[in-house]
C-alpha cells in the first residue's frame, strides 16, 4: 500500500507521541487531527492518532530567506525535502503479526515503533478490525472523520460503569444520548430511567433546525414508558403519558430537603430543623406537619421545644412553601408514583420522566434526587440478596440525568446519592449517564471514575481540564477537543472503545435512519403482521 | 570505441583529462563520456576544458588586425590548427564493470590513451537509474564552481529522458537532502535545471 504511505517516524516516545515526517508527496494540508494512521514496524503494526500538525525545515535558513516560492519547480522540489511537514502521533493499539496475536486482536500499544518505520494512513479494513462490526453487543455510533466505516461502541462494557456526554450548548449531546439509550434499550443491555428536563427523549425531539425527530417511545414501544409530572404540558404537546407522576408528602424525606438547601436557599440550621421535624412527627409525616404550622402560640411551643430559633424557622418555612408550590407534590397522591417506576424498571421497561413545564432547578433536584434514592436501595438489596443466594442479579440501570454538575459538583457529590453511584454503584449494577455542558462543575473524583466520555466541541480550558482528568495523552487529547466542529464531532474515549476516536455522531432524524437502527415504522409493522396472519391461514 | 574524440593524457583516480583529436572538439560542459582501464569502463563528467598552445614557452599573439573575420586568421596561417590542442577535464562519477554500473570510484584510475568518447543515449539513461553520483559531483573540490557542472550535467542528461521534468524534479529532490545545509547553493542550481 505505498499509494498511502504518508512519511516516516524520525523520532518520539510513547509517552509523549512519535514524530512523522511527512513524504513530499504527503501534503500538510490534507491531514487532519484525529485521523488515524498505522505504522509499520519490522514485528508489529502500530494505530495511532494524529494528534498535531507542524511544518519544518532542513535548515534554519530556510525559514529566514525562503527560496524563491512563486516558481513552481523549485516550490516542488523543496517541499518534503528542504521544508516538510511532520505530524505528531500518538500510538494507541499494537497488532502483531504472527497467528496468536492476530487472534487476541489489538492490544494496548507498549512500546514504539524503530526509527524510519513507514507510516501509512489507516484504512477501512484497519479501522473495521479495530471498531468491531455491528452485533449483540456491538452498536454502531457514528463514523470516523472523512471514512464509511462504522464505530462501534461495545454497549455492555459500556453500561458497566458511569459515563459521561459533554459539551457546549447546542453541539449534539441530547443526539448522541438519545442514540446510546436507543441502543441500550434495543439491544436489551440495560433499561434505563431518564431524567428528562426538557422534555426531549419521551414522545419527540427537535433538531437544531426546529425539524422533529422521533423520540425513544416511537421507537421503542412497549420497551420504554413515558411517565411526566405535567400532565397539562403532555395533553397539549399531544403526547400520551403512560402515567401522571404525583409526589405525596409523605415520599418527601429530610435528606431531600437537604440536598436542595444551596436551591432553596437554607441555611445549616434549617436543614438540622428538618430532621427534627422528622423526628418529632414522624417519617411519613412530618413535612404536612410541617406545612401545617399556623404560626400561633403552638408553634412557638413546639420551637422552643425542639431548640429552633424563629429566624431559622422562618428560613425553613420560606423554604418548604417554594416546595408545597411544586403541583406534582401534594398532599395526598392518587398513587404511589416511586413504587410504580421502581415496578416498570424491575420489569425491564425503560422509564423516561418528562418534567413538562416544571423545569425549575427545585423540581429538578427534588425528583431525581428523590427517585435515584429508592432506586439505589432497592437495587442494593437485590443485589446482595442475588448474591447471597446465587439468584439473578438485577438487569443493569442506567440513570441518565442532564445538567449534572448540579448534583455532582464539588460541595454535594459527597453527600448526594448520585456521587455514590457514580463512585460505587457499579457493583450493584446501577450506573449514570451523565449529560452536561459544564464538565469543570462536576467532581473531580467523580470524573475520574467515568468509563466512557463522549465530549463535543468545549472551550472553556477548565472543562477540557476535567473531562480528560485521569486521562493519559492529556494535551494531545486537548488539541483534538479544541478543533472539533461545532456540531455533531464528538471525540469518544474510554472502557466501551479499544482507542479514543473522533467521530461524527450517525443520523438520527430521518426515516431511513430510523430504519437502519432497526425499527420499523408503523406501516411496515402492519403490513408484515398481515403476511404474518396471511402465512398462518 | 566508437566516435572517440580523443585520448586520455592525464589520470588520477577522482578525475582523468583528455587530449582532443580536433581542435575545439571537447564535449560541452557537463557531458557524460566515458574511457577504460582494461575491462573497467569509466565514467566522467566534463567539468573544464582548456585550449593553449603546444609548447608551453610560445604564446599565442593576436594576429587578426587586418583580417575580417576570425575564422581567416586560421585560413591564412593554417600551421596554427596544430600548434595549438584543446584538452578537458573529466571528474570520475562512476564505473561499469561487466554489466554493473556503479556509482562510485573505479578501483583504479584510468590509463593513458584510453580513447574517450561520449556516452549514448541508452547508456545515460542506464547510470540515471541512481542519481548516487551527484554526490561526488557537488562534493569533489574542482576548478571552477561545481553548482554550475552539477546543472549543466543534469540539464544535458534531461534531455534524454523520457520525461525531463520529473526525472529534473527527482535530481532536485536529491539535491535538496544533499545540499539541505547550504539552501543558497540549491537554489542557485535549481534555477539553473528548471524547465
Amino acid at each position: 500500500m505505498t499509494e498511502d504511505r504518508l512519511g516516516i517516524v524520525v523520532a518520539g516516545s510513547l509517552t509523549a507521541g512519535l514524530e512523522v515526517k511527512l513524504d513530499s508527496s504527503a501534503s500538510v494540508e490534507d491531514m487532519a487531527v484525529g485521523r488515524y494512521v498505522v505504522i509499520e514496524g519490522q514485528k508489529s503494526s502500530l494505530f495511532g492518532m494524529i494528534t498535531d500538525i507542524s511544518l519544518d525545515a532542513a535548515n534554519q535558513q530556510m525559514a529566514i530567506t525562503p527560496p524563491n516560492v512563486s516558481d513552481p519547480f523549485i516550490a516542488e522540489v523543496v517541499s518534503g525535502t528542504a521544508v516538510f511537514g511532520k505530524i505528531k502521533v500518538r500510538p494507541e493499539l499494537y497488532m502483531g503479526s504472527d497467528a496468536i496475536s492476530l487472534l487476541d486482536g489489538p492490544q494496548p500499544v507498549k512500546t514504539v515503533p524503530s526509527h524510519y518505520s513507514k507510516v501509512r494512513s489507516a484504512t477501512e479494513a484497519d479501522m473495521e478490525r479495530i471498531f468491531g462490526a455491528e452485533g449483540a453487543k456491538h452498536f454502531y455510533v457514528g463514523n470516523p472523520l472523512d471514512m464509511e466505516i462504522k464505530v462501534c461502541l461495545n454497549l455492555e462494557e459500556f453500561v458497566k460503569r458511569s459515563n459521561g456526554v459533554f459539551g457546549k450548548s447546542g453541539t449534539g449531546k441530547t443526539f448522541l444520548t438519545r442514540i446510546l439509550l436507543s441502543g441500550i434499550i434495543q439491544k436489551d443491555i440495560a433499561t434505563s430511567l431518564i431524567f428528562d428536563m426538557h422534555s426531549e427523549y419521551g414522545w419527540e425531539g427537535t433538531s437544531e433546525h426546529s425539524k422533529k425527530v422521533k423520540g425513544l417511545k416511537q421507537l421503542l414501544q412497549s420497551k420504554l414508558a413515558v411517565f411526566t409530572l405535567d400532565e397539562e404540558n403532555a395533553r397539549r404537546r399531544k403526547v400520551s403519558a403512560d402515567y401522571i407522576v404525583e409526589i405525596g408528602y409523605d415520599e418527601i424525606e429530610p435528606q431531600d430537603v437537604e440536598m436542595l438547601a444551596q436551591t432553596l436557599n437554607l441555611t445549616q440550621p434549617a436543614c438540622e430543623a428538618v430532621y427534627q421535624f422528622a423526628r418529632e412527627f414522624g417519617d411519613g409525616k412530618w413535612l404536612a406537619s410541617a406545612l401545617a404550622l399556623e404560626g400561633g402560640e403552638e408553634t412557638r411551643g413546639l420551637l422552643d421545644r425542639l431548640n429552633i430559633h424563629e429566624s431559622t424557622y422562618r428560613n425553613l418555612r420560606r423554604g418548604l412553601d417554594k416546595l408545597s408550590r411544586l403541583p406534582f407534590l401534594t398532599g395526598h397522591a392518587r398513587d404511589n408514583s416511586v413504587k410504580r417506576i421502581l415496578e416498570y424498571l424491575e420489569r425491564g421497561v425503560s422509564v423516561v420522566l418528562e418534567f413538562g413545564r416544571y423545569t425549575d432547578i427545585v423540581a429538578y433536584i427534588l425528583v431525581a434526587n428523590l427517585l435515584t434514592r429508592r432506586i439505589y436501595d432497592r437495587y442494593r438489596e437485590r443485589t446482595e440478596r442475588a448474591m447471597g443466594s446465587d439468584g439473578v442479579q438485577p438487569q443493569p440501570l442506567v440513570i441518565t440525568i442532564e445538567e449534572a454538575h448540579k448534583f455532582l459538583n464539588p460541595q454535594v457529590a459527597n453527600q448526594t446519592i448520585f456521587g455514590t453511584i457514580a463512585r460505587e454503584m457499579r457493583k450493584y449494577n446501577v450506573t449514570l449517564l451523565v449529560v452536561d455542558q459544564r464538565p469543570s462543575g462536576i467532581d473531580e473524583e467523580v470524573m475520574s471514575q467515568f468509563g466512557t466520555k463522549a465530549t463535543y466541541l468545549l472551550d472553556n480550558e477548565r472543562d477540557v481540564d476535567n473531562v480528560l482528568m485521569g486521562v493519559s495523552g492529556k494535551s494531545e487529547l486537548r488539541t483534538v477537543i479544541s478543533k472539533l466542529e461545532n456540531k455533531q464531532q464528538t471525540l469518544i474515549f474510554g472502557h466501551a472503545l479499544p482507542l479514543p476516536v473522533v467521530i461524527k455522531t450517525r443520523e438520527y432524524g430521518s426515516a431511513e435512519s430510523y430504519q437502519e437502527f432497526g425499527f420499523a415504522d408503523a406501516a411496515a409493522l402492519k403490513r408484515k403482521a398481515e403476511q404474518d396472519k396471511e402465512e398462518l391461514w | 570505441m566508437s566516435d572517440k574524440l580523443g585520448e586520455v593524457i592525464e589520470a588520477s583516480t577522482a578525475e582523468f583529462t583528455a587530449e582532443c583529436y580536433e581542435l575545439y572538439s571537447a564535449p560541452a560542459l557537463g557531458s557524460l563520456v566515458k574511457t577504460s582501464d582494461g575491462d573497467v569502463q569509466i565514467y566522467g563528467v566534463v567539468y573544464n576544458t582548456t585550449t593553449e598552445s603546444m609548447d608551453p614557452g610560445r604564446r599565442p599573439i593576436a594576429r587578426g588586425k587586418h583580417e575580417k573575420d576570425a575564422s581567416d586568421i586560421y585560413r591564412s596561417s593554417p600551421q596554427l590548427s596544430v600548434l595549438f590542442r584543446t584538452n578537458f577535464q573529466a571528474l570520475v562519477i562512476g564505473h561499469k564493470i561487466t554489466d554493473d554500473v556503479n556509482r562510485y570510484l573505479p578501483p583504479r584510475p584510468a590509463r593513458i590513451h584510453s580513447f574517450v568518447c561520449e556516452l549514448d543515449e541508452g547508456e545515460i539513461k542506464d547510470f540515471m537509474l541512481s542519481l548516487d553520483f551527484l554526490y561526488i559531483l557537488a562534493s569533489t573540490p574542482i576548478v571552477g564552481s561545481n553548482d554550475e557542472v552539477v546543472a549543466a550535467c543534469l540539464r544535458n542528461v534531461s534531455k534524454v529522458q523520457d520525461d525531463s521534468r520529473a526525472f529534473l524534479l527527482k535530481a532536485g529532490k536529491e539535491l535538496a537532502v544533499l545540499l539541505s545545509a547550504e539552501p543558497h547553493r540549491l537554489e542557485a542550481i535549481l534555477r539553473r535545471i528548471r524547465p
